[in-house]
């Protein structure tokens, strides 16, 4: 797959070199744009009118594709990886914030927040094929690696909903901290992590008994404990580690996933938001609202090295691999 | 699944005759406060709904002259968890009755501070900031801004008396300095000749920085600006207006919460309506939290450490355990933009931030919650 913007002095370098370099692509909520950041320099080598309000983005596990909510067109735009053009626009209930991607490639699970529903796209028939009423402004969105759960969280009911994706229907529900914002399954699908924003904490949960294992919580010298509160993270294949987004505080937060105790926090741009990593795991690349950039951490190093202008309230973040 | 759990929520309002001011472009909504009680509602019975809690709001609304002790009676028959939207005087009156005690009332209206000072009710918990609060936000601003040097002009009814007291309060308190004041007592129609009235009336005020007008009923403030002599900025009941709620909120996720009131009350959310919602969702909250819906163990629950509500300005809401004031940032408003969410940066406090605004422990009469 070739870079539209290749020369052809590029194209001769293409026998030793990936024909396509990574790429880590940033929705900017306030100026219906997406920024590409070029990985290798660390530059933003292009930007793409999208639709109106875009927030939640991600690629399709073959990564031919990026799925963006444009909120306020309540719609998922569907963007070719390789020539940047918007595909076709796919049905996505009102008002899409965030989702996520089942293992099979084909069927989203999207938080329609201003409706209390999580709707259920699949992107090859490109319609709803279920509704699931869930609590009041649903937001984050998990599903385990087997395929077989989905999580909803949902901010002013403050609970993660268990679904199962066979039934369409909530089996458990977890009271959370206020204000639950993003969810991951660790790798092994046996661990659930939920962020709440005001509650400031990381809840941890068993996936087989639904029992909370841990609430982690962070305390930084000089910041006010309201204003430190989790939005976006991610957690590392191995299971050793989740970086926490801390909103006002404008630190990433290092935990570690068997102690639960929190190593470090790099301080990066204002009103950190969520977050994406390289496939290698050795960069972090965080969305930061306020000051409308991206923070490069150098996770090898651990230390933030580089600091990227992008659009205006820079929301999402999705990491592309090279070659892909 | 938990215990089912019936949670009956009564609102009660008492209407009042309200003065005549200078336009009729911004009447008051009817039904301030009772729609956010009802959004309240519909948010508590949505978690509810998965907790097999069952919430329900009864409404009494009482017209102005009417009977509100006997409704009140009638009201607290009924339910022991009561959201008021009602003068200071009227929800006195009801948490003293022998019937309002053991209840859990919230005043989501009365800005007064002897209501939370020597006149505080252990049954009554208070969702409205008070005047100190208000004004202590908006001095914050002004003086992180360094527009220190200020004059005042103030309303003749009692509102605008309070809210002035407290502007007066809050400047000793943040070292501003109110350089000199004038009562507003002219009675002509200000739409008309306020361009040859108003110069004159504030020619001889000294240098200032800001004009502070308090005038509860919006009657002559919102006619101040661009009429002073000096070309300043006005703020406090107009202009820049420090309130429990604005229309121009949008962060921490406050544009939801704006839809959904505005899909259910076809009007932007007033600040009674906030108060009214938060203490709805106050009580919705601790009946998550603690499975009942006893109001004497619900009242713990709220004044404890535990609890914290997500309320859409920016910081977890709880309530001061010494007088039962909700504590909450207060955002700072003109018609068009949001100033500023105070507490504003650099005014710390031992506590909570928070705390920075109205009266605070050590300063208060209240005895009422020892």
């Amino acid at each position: 797959m070739l870079a539209r913007t290749a020369s052809a002095i590029a194209l001769s370098a293409l026998m030793t070199a990936p024909a396509v370099a990574q790429e880590v692509w940033v929705s900017n909520e306030r100026d219906n744009t997406i920024s590409i950041i070029d990985v290798p320099t660390l530059e933003v080598i292009e930007t793409i009118e999208v639709g109106a309000r875009p927030r939640g983005l991600m690629f399709s596990h073959d990564y031919k594709v990026a799925y963006l909510c444009a909120s306020d067109d309540s719609t998922i735009q569907v963007i070719d990886t390789a020539t940047r053009e918007i595909l076709h626009n796919l049905p996505s209930g009102e008002n899409p914030e965030t989702f996520a991607l089942h293992p099979d490639n084909r069927h989203i699970y999207i938080s329609n927040e201003d409706d209390n529903i999580t709707s259920v796209l699949d992107v090859v028939d490109r319609r709803i094929v279920a509704q699931i009423p869930v609590g009041v402004e649903p937001e984050g969105k998990a599903i385990n690696h087997a395929g077989t759960i989905a999580i909803t969280t949902s901010e002013t009911t403050n609970m993660a909903h268990w679904i199962d994706t066979t039934t369409h229907e909530i089996f458990q529900n977890s009271l959370v901290g206020s204000r639950p914002r993003h969810a991951e399954f660790t790798t092994d699908d046996k661990r659930l992590v939920v962020s709440a924003e005001i509650g400031g904490g990381l809840h941890v949960f068993d996936t087989e008994t639904f029992e909370e294992l841990a609430e982690i919580r962070f305390e930084i010298p000089d910041v006010h404990p309201h204003d430190i509160q989790p939005v976006g993270f991610r957690l590392t294949d191995d299971m050793t580690r989740a970086y926490v987004a801390l909103g006002p505080a404008n630190r990433v937060a290092v935990v570690d996933m068997q102690t639960y105790e929190v190593l470090d926090y790099h301080l990066v741009g204002r009103r950190v938001w969520h977050m994406t990593m390289s496939d290698d795991e050795t960069m972090l690349f965080t969305t930061n609202g306020v000051s409308g950039d991206v923070t490069v951490i150098d996770l090898t190093r651990q230390e933030p090295v580089k600091t990227i202008k992008v659009g205006r309230f820079p929301w999402g973040a999705a990491y592309r691999p090279a070659d892909s | 699944m938990a215990e089912p759990v019936d949670v009956p929520i009564a609102y009660l309002e008492l209407q009042v005759e309200r003065p005549p001011v200078l336009t009729n472009l911004d009447p008051i909504p009817k039904d301030l406060g009772r729609m956010g009680a009802a959004l309240g509602l519909a948010d508590n019975a949505t978690t509810g709904g998965f907790m097999g809690h069952e919430y329900s709001l009864a409404e009494t609304v009482v017209p102005a002259g009417g009977d509100w002790l006997d409704a009140a009676r009638a009201v607290l028959a009924e339910s022991r968890i009561l959201v008021v939207n009602a003068p200071a005087e009227a929800i006195l009156a009801l948490a003293d009755l022998p019937e309002a005690q053991g209840a859990l009332i919230f005043n989501a209206s009365a800005e007064d501070e002897a209501l939370r000072e020597a006149d505080c009710r252990a049954n009554l918990l208070h969702t409205m900031p008070s005047y100190a609060m208000r004004a202590d936000a908006l001095m914050q601003f002004l003086v992180s801004r360094r527009w220190t040097d200020l004059v005042m002009i103030t309303g003749q009814r009692d509102p605008d008396r309070a809210f002035a007291q407290a502007l007066r309060d809050s400047a000793t308190k943040f070292g501003a300095r109110i350089r000199a004041e004038k009562e507003w007592d002219m009675s002509s129609d200000m739409r008309r000749n306020i361009g040859q009235e108003f110069p004159l009336f504030t020619q001889d005020f000294p240098s200032h920085h800001v004009m502070l007008a308090a005038d509860e009923t919006n009657d002559f403030a919102p006619y101040l600006e661009f009429h002073a002599w000096e070309p300043r900025p006005v703020a406090g009941s107009a202009g820049a207006r420090p309130d429990a709620w604005s229309d121009r909120v949008e962060a921490y996720g406050a544009a939801q919460l704006q839809l959904r009131f505005k899909r259910l009350a076809d009007r932007p959310m007033g600040a009674v309506d906030y108060a009214a919602w938060a203490a709805v969702r106050s009580v919705g909250e601790a009946v998550t939290r603690t499975g009942t819906a006893d109001p004497a163990d619900l009242r713990d629950y709220i004044l404890g450490d535990e609890f914290e509500l997500a309320a859409f300005k920016g910081a977890a809401i709880t309530y001061r355990d010494w007088n039962g004031q909700m504590r909450q940032p207060i955002p700072i408003a003109t018609r068009t933009a949001l100033v500023a969410m105070a507490p504003m940066p650099g005014f710390l406090h031992q506590v909570s931030t928070l705390d920075t605004m109205g009266r605070d422990r050590p300063e208060t009469e209240c005895t009422a919650f020892d």
